[in-house]
């Protein structure tokens, strides 16, 4: 079935450009920012997903590959990564790597680090990345931090990847710190969920 | 004459919307954002919803009789 394509089906071009433009200029990375904000705002003002459901421009590139590039093995996802267990507790580790990265950031805004010119991957491994950073005009912390945003980006995106050739494609999504966060703020927004097989009376929805 | 199967949503459910997506039928939609909701009277049970969904959260079911 071919549905029509919207301008936002063609979202997921984002992906490879953000990650292009933090190779070349690190302070690019920034832009992500907004891949941070947007859902959350969506989620508290909106009351939905909807960055999930139609925007993000990561699933549809784990989509793309995974499913018409069929670069996915497609095996059901492990029982243990869909526990809640799981999702909370790497939301949990992701949140507090964050910190350690803003900290990093604060210690060379005030002077007592050096900028770290480098990428961290998986949280673990230091590789270089000089030159994307060329001096500029802001301040030593704008690029540390850019620096630490890019590796929080290109790391989750290689877990993405990882987990979609492995499993199913938007394997990343079952654990996604993002839509973690957005469903935790729907759910206090909007209650308990509905029991299953409540859908044929709309009731929820008057 | 209504399908012999329709696909049921479990709590595990992560609303990412991929079975949205996949629905030749548009029968499900995703509730406030908190979980994925099939509307009964328009899911064939084909399962691709089931198939997609990453969460491995959706299963099909059989309809009760006279249902």
């Amino acid at each position: 079935m071919n549905r029509k394509k919207h301008w936002y089906d063609y979202l997921w071009i984002v992906t490879p450009i953000y990650l292009g433009l933090g190779f070349f200029n690190i302070l690019f990375a920034w832009l992500g920012m907004i891949f941070f904000c947007l859902p959350l705002l969506i989620a508290i003002f909106g009351g939905s997903k909807l960055y999930c459901n139609r925007y993000c421009d990561r699933g549809q590139f784990l989509s793309l590959l995974g499913g018409r590039l069929k670069l996915s093995r497609n095996k059901p996802t492990p029982r243990w990564m869909r526990t809640k267990a799981f999702r909370y507790g790497f939301l949990v580790f992701f949140f507090l790597m964050f910190f350690q990265m803003l900290f990093t950031t604060y210690l060379v805004g005030a002077g007592a680090k050096d900028i770290g010119e480098f990428v961290k991957l998986f949280w673990t491994f230091q590789v270089p990345w000089h030159w994307a950073y060329h001096g500029t005009l802001f301040a030593p912390w704008v690029a540390q931090f850019a620096f630490g945003f890019y590796s929080i980006m290109l790391t989750s995106t290689l877990i993405g990847l990882i987990v979609m050739v492995l499993f199913k494609p938007r394997t990343w999504c079952v654990f996604c710190p993002m839509g973690t966060m957005t469903q935790l703020l729907c759910t206090l927004r909007s209650g308990k969920a509905p029991a299953e097989g409540c859908a044929s009376c709309s009731g929820c929805r008057r | 004459m209504p399908s012999k199967r329709y696909a049921a949503v479990g709590k595990h459910c992560v609303a990412c919307g991929c079975c949205v997506k996949v629905c030749p039928l548009s029968a499900i939609s995703i509730w406030r954002g908190v979980i994925a909701q099939v509307d009964r009277e328009k899911c064939v049970g084909c399962g691709k919803c089931a198939r997609e969904c990453p969460a491995g959260t959706i299963e099909l079911r059989d309809r009760e009789v006279g249902a």
